[in-house]
């Protein structure tokens, strides 16, 4: 389906759908069982300039919108959710610099972000502050010149490979989540290190890790826009990264709708290629009616949040929701269309199921935004 | 550093059908690609450049259309296209491909190393690396895997064999050709797929390069091809059979009739 796409958003696709097709698929199995982080696929990824596709022009980037993100993450989704996930945190790390921070902070460090020289993580999720981030414990107090963090962070993309994270604090525990302030970590800095690692289902070419930070010091003018504004701050980030995750969604849908309709002409039994069933054919097209439909919905949506409206929860929830679900759905059928062969590992359906379940847990749960909606309707009912 | 990369536009391998008539590759429709191994020699010229300073010039001769492989280069890194086209040059043989890009080198200025890829995959023939270096004199390695070293005035290598490898250390200027091994060529960037679109190709005929008529294309060639065709298979095929040991005797008596 033809979507208008700009010269250079289709630009943007072509260059990321390369990149998963040279350097991301021939890699992608053996990253998977290795559970190996892929450095030198982000390297080829920066060097390709996608990291710079939105950090405004003024400080280096290509000053791209949500639909140009989400263009290429579908593409690179479309060779593995691991690499791509890598890639989206990446983005997720910078947005509160983006939306918060100071035009010093912004020169300081968008530059080399958009150079993809430096690469950074999103750290808000605890121990014991999942779903319910206003949970967080990691406190940040003010010493002189410097803040001091002490907590852990938990289940952090891209951990101990980043080098500039941004971290969700309290600076006011009485005021709870008005009492949150972002900050700047920097690899490096005194007092801050990396936990456990995680051993994971899917996304194995992703990092996930624990931040600990023990009277970890940095300087005072860290702290990302105003005290107390963290929190108000991650909310926005995470509307405008959903479709992000969304699109992460449709690209792997696409994928594993292409597996499987390859294998389906070429599959014979009852002396007839499979996809001469109309059971297996009416389970290919629902496949793509639900590729096709997400992929509207995350377009739309993208092309919404770059009109910058007030309230945009609602439309990123949803296609967050639709996109994922839809994933999950897709990759499960697509193995189910390949019989035993799409069980084993050496057809790529085995890992796509396995990836498409994190798309439903993480940057908010899709109970969680079901939630959401759901507030908002009730808001709009009123 | 003056770099330039010799790229030549290739019929796509994957797509090329030989037609069982005429015996000749039958081009139609078949998309042209910059030649694989000459994606590597760019990605060398690049990364050297990167590293060292200086200016990559991407060179080809060909048709009007080979500007694309041109601007393919520059979206992977490359400074500037040169395109040698002329009707004149229809027909050239490896000699005359040489003598030609070595005038086109010559017009543009000179180069510190020229890269050209190890073979090219329709002609096939690997000559054009060392015959530009000939025409040129200057010294060359082909089938380099690595770059270990480069200095002002000198460059260190390993030349691919087929049980190993040697260092060759070579005086500058000098010519390279490489083989796959060598690197991973980049996908081309954003940013240089928009200076891509915007480069003006220079393209230069046989009188900008000053090329002498009676060196050129068919006039130029000292070969020509005569017939393309599939070899049929001939030669006597013999099974023996029995025990390991009587075969082995049967085969060591057919050796004998031959020595
Ligand atoms: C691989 C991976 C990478 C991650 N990367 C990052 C990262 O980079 N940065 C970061 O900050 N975090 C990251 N996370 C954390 C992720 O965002 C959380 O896992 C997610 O928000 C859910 O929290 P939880 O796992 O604690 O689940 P819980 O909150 O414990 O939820 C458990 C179940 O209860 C349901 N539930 C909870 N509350 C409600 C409710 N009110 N209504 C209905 N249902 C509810 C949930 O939907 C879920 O099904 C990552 C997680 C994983 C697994
Ligand atoms: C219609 C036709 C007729 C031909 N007739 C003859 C003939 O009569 N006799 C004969 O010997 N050959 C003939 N050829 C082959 C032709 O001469 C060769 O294709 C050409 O000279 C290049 O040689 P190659 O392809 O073997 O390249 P190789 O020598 O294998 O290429 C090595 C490297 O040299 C460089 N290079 C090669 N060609 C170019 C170029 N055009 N521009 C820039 N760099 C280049 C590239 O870096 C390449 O990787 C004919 C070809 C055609 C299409």
């Amino acid at each position: 389906m033809d979507y208008f796409l700009t010269e250079e958003q289709q630009m943007i696709k072509d260059t990321a759908r390369e990149l998963s097709e040279e350097k991301i698929i021939p890699k992608r199995a053996e990253l998977d069982e290795k559970n190996e982080f892929a450095a030198d696929i982000l390297k080829d990824i920066a060097k390709a300039d996608l990291f710079s596709i939105f950090v405004p022009e003024e400080y280096g980037g290509l000053g791209g919108g949500c639909l140009e993100s989400v263009l290429a993450l579908e593409e690179l989704a479309r060779g593995c959710v691991g690499v791509a996930t890598s890639f989206a945190a990446n983005g997720l790390g910078i947005l509160p610099v983006l939306i918060g921070g100071s035009k010093e902070m912004k020169e300081k460090y968008l530059p080399s972000l958009a150079e993809g020289s430096r690469w950074a993580a999103f750290g808000l999720t605890e121990a014991g502050a999942g779903s319910d981030a206003a949970g967080v414990k990691t406190t940040a107090v003010l010493d002189g010149d410097e803040w001091v963090l002490n907590g852990t962070k938990q289940w952090i993309t891209n951990g101990g490979e980043a080098q500039i994270y941004t971290i969700l604090a309290l600076t006011n525990p009485e005021k709870g989540v008005r009492g949150a302030s972002l900050f700047v970590v920097e690899d490096g800095d005194p007092g801050f290190s990396y936990g456990k690692k995680e051993d994971k289902m899917g996304i194995r070419a992703s990092a996930t890790r624990e931040l600990i930070m023990k009277d970890c010091r940095i300087p005072k003018d860290r702290l990302i826009g105003r005290k107390g504004t963290g929190f108000i701050t991650v909310m926005k980030t995470l509307d405008v990264s959903r479709p992000g995750i969304a699109s992460l969604g449709v690209g792997l849908g696409q994928a594993a709708l292409d597996e499987a309709a390859v294998y389906a002409k070429q599959r014979v039994q009852f002396d007839k290629p499979i996809i001469s069933f109309q059971a297996v054919q009416h389970m290919l097209a629902d496949m793509a009616i639900q590729v096709e439909a997400a992929r509207s919905l995350v377009y739309g949506t993208a092309k919404h949040i770059d009109t910058h409206p007030k309230d945009m929860s609602k439309g990123s929830a949803m296609c967050k929701v639709f996109a994922t679900d839809m994933a999950m759905k897709v990759t499960t059928d697509a193995v189910q269309v390949m019989g035993g062969y799409g069980y084993m590992k050496e057809y790529p359906v085995e890992k796509m199921m396995r990836d498409a379940k994190i798309l439903q847990i993480y940057e908010g749960t899709n109970q969680i935004q079901r939630n959401v909606i759901g507030q908002e309707l009730n808001k709009e009912y009123a | 550093m003056n770099i330039v990369v010799c790229i030549k536009q290739v019929p796509d391998a994957k797509n090329v059908r030989l037609d069982p008539k005429t015996n000749t590759l039958s081009r139609e429709g078949v998309e042209s690609i910059m030649n694989p191994f000459d994606r590597h020699a760019l990605e060398e010229g690049v990364s050297l450049k990167e590293k060292v300073g200086g200016k990559v010039t991407v060179l080809s001769m060909g048709p009007p259309q080979a500007e694309d492989v041109l601007r393919e280069a520059i979206a992977c890194g490359a400074d500037e296209g040169v395109l040698v086209s002329d009707r004149a040059f229809a027909g050239a043989d490896t000699w005359a491909t040489s003598y030609t890009l070595a005038k086109a080198v010559e017009a543009v200025g000179g180069a510190d190393l020229i890269l050209c890829g190890k073979q090219a995959i329709d002609g096939d023939t690997a000559q054009v690396g060392p015959g530009l270096a000939f025409q040129l004199n200057r010294p060359y390695v082909t089938c380099v895997q690595k770059i270990r070293d480069v200095s002002e005035n000198a460059i260190q290598v390993e030349r691919m064999m087929d049980d190993g490898y040697d260092v060759v250390q070579l005086p500058l200027p000098a010519l390279l050709t490489v083989v796959k091994d060598i690197n991973e060529p980049r996908v081309p960037s954003l940013k240089g797929k928009m200076k891509a679109k915007k480069a003006e190709i220079k393209v230069l005929s046989a009188a900008d390069i000053g090329a002498e008529a009676e060196c050129i294309g068919l006039t130029g060639s000292p070969t020509q091809v005569a017939k393309v065709f599939s070899p049929e298979p001939h030669g006597e095929r013999r099974v023996f059979s029995g025990s390991p040991e009587e075969q082995i005797e049967q085969l060591v008596k057919e050796i004998r009739g031959y020595l």
